[in-house]
């Protein structure tokens, strides 16, 4: 099917909205069934079959709830914080390729356009943290910075190390070069580099950093900072923060699948790609669901240890390895 | 459907929108008397920058430019002041010194401006036959470490000169209880 490029940017466009709007509901409940099951305990079940309404019903509570703008907020940015952190989740969405020709736009630059549109997302936090006018969000927003900052230097470390092996940035020619059986995956090429297992592990951790997900969630840490950044959001305002949270999670499980897990590429070669990509990127936002709800919150500093001791030294080691391993063989 | 009918229009659309989004951020990051809003008036007018990067055909530059000024820079420097002044100080009323000064720069500022324009618009315009480079990663490669290795070396130099900016904006309004 050939449509003219705006109507069919224009079709993407609302596909990835209805997209993001759909997993933006739809994770919150797969959250609280994990959290759960992980519980002992079964999770919503009232709203529809197994709770499957009840996304619907916190949409329609936080449509009709007042947006309310505290009297001393700078209330520009406190309007404009929840729009800055939606908007480059969707346009790191626009390189993702969920199938060999399902992309709303190809660029070379994928990668870069991800990370770059990725970095903006720190800002918008901050932003919302300080114009709220609050001691909580402060504090909230200084954390996430240094936080992000720290977790931002290994996940592009990975991402170097990654860009040597493959020789491109488009992420459509990244999967197209892990075609064949699951063994061609980049998690799998031993040859090139002994520690790529441990590279996904640490892309993964700076995944969950990033995004702010627990164990990491100096963001939004309930018991110590009310609500951190969040704290003086009411209604849709709030609903917008986790819309992209949760956005994020999907950016970047699906840029984990296309780096690591061979994107759309079936390891059996059966079932369309699309399906494949679906199925590892649910495989791994389960795994999120999953570490938030199995380990408890770390403590500041040791987060910040975490990566400047160990996460940092050990991506550069395998950077180091993979140009060495390219070198010689 | 005639789509090329429509194509400099849009065109024309694009290139207002980045050059009114840089110029509109570099208003708000002269203008505001709130620093955390100047911020925002320099990141928005980085992204008109990337904008127009984008609109002449260098993406990679467009996304570096978001990468580094938004992400970096701009963080840093809210960072450095969100740390040090969480509350406004009252606006100080501006003294005659500095008036004649900023008047003495801006006609300076405008004449250059004015120079430079003038000789960019006298002299041929060289329309390269194609683009420079593939923009393959190992094309970016050697032009970065060859023919751009000064302005590689640069980059860098800007990240420090913005935390040294940040540290001598908000140094002030620190001091000892």
């Amino acid at each position: 099917m050939n449509l003219p490029e705006p109507y069919r940017l224009l079709i993407f466009l609302a596909g990835t909205l209805a997209f993001v709007g759909f997993h933006a509901a739809y994770l919150v409940w797969v959250e609280r069934k994990g959290a759960g099951r992980f519980q002992r305990r079964p999770g919503p079940t009232e709203a529809g079959y197994a709770g499957l309404l009840q996304p619907i019903a916190d949409a329609l509570k936080l449509l009709s709830k007042q947006v309310i703008v505290p009297p001393t907020s700078d209330a520009v940015l406190f309007r404009a914080a929840p729009m800055m952190v939606m908007a480059p989740a969707l346009m790191c969405l626009a390189v993702i390729p969920f199938g060999e020709t399902l992309v709303a736009r190809k660029v070379n630059f994928g990668l870069v356009m991800v990370f770059a549109f990725g970095s903006i997302n720190v800002m918008a936090i901050m932003l919302s943290g300080w114009a709220s006018r609050n001691k909580y969000a402060i504090i909230s927003a200084a954390r996430i910075v240094s936080q992000n900052v720290a977790y931002e230097i290994p996940m592009l470390l990975v991402a170097i190390t990654l860009l040597m092996m493959m020789g491109t940035m488009d992420l459509q020619e990244i999967v197209r070069k892990q075609a064949g059986w699951f063994w061609n995956w980049n998690l799998f090429q031993l040859a090139a580099n002994p520690l790529m297992p441990v590279t996904f592990l640490i892309f993964y951790i700076c995944m969950l950093a990033e995004t702010n997900r627990a164990p990491f969630d100096m963001a939004e840490a309930e018991s110590e900072l009310v609500a951190g950044a969040f704290t003086e959001y009411a209604g849709m305002g709030f609903g917008v923060f986790f819309m992209a949270e949760y956005a994020n999670v999907v950016v970047g499980c699906s840029l984990a699948t296309i780096l690591f897990l061979g994107g759309w590429q079936s390891p059996i070669g059966w079932l369309p790609g699309p399906w494949w990509f679906l199925a590892k990127m649910y495989f791994l936002i389960f795994c999120v669901v999953w570490v938030r709800w199995t380990f408890p919150r770390t403590q500041f500093y040791g987060l910040l240890n975490l990566s400047w001791k160990i996460l940092i030294p050990v991506s550069l080691f395998t950077l180091v390895l993979t140009s060495v391993m390219l070198k010689l063989f | 459907m005639n789509s090329s009918s429509a194509a400099p229009f849009l065109l024309t659309l694009v290139f207002s929108v980045a050059v009114l989004t840089a110029m509109g951020g570099a208003l708000i990051a002269v203008l505001s008397h709130r620093i955390i809003r100047s911020v925002c008036g320099l990141a928005l007018c980085c992204l008109g920058l990337a904008g127009l990067y984008y609109f002449l055909r260098s993406p990679f530059l467009a996304l570096m430019e978001i990468l580094i000024y938004i992400g970096a820079v701009c963080v840093t420097i809210v960072f450095a002041v969100m740390l040090a002044e969480p509350d406004e100080p009252v606006p100080r009323a501006h003294r005659v010194g500095s008036l004649v000064w900023a008047s003495v720069l801006a006609v300076a500022g405008v004449l250059l401006f004015w120079g430079l324009t003038r000789l960019t618009a006298q002299a041929p315009v060289t329309v390269p036959a194609s683009r420079a480079s593939d923009g393959s990663v190992a094309a970016i490669g050697l032009a970065l470490l060859t023919t751009y290795g000064m302005a590689f070396e640069m980059i860098s130099l800007v990240l420090l000169v913005a935390i040294l900016g940040a540290l001598a904006v908000a140094r002030p309004g620190r001091h000892k209880p």
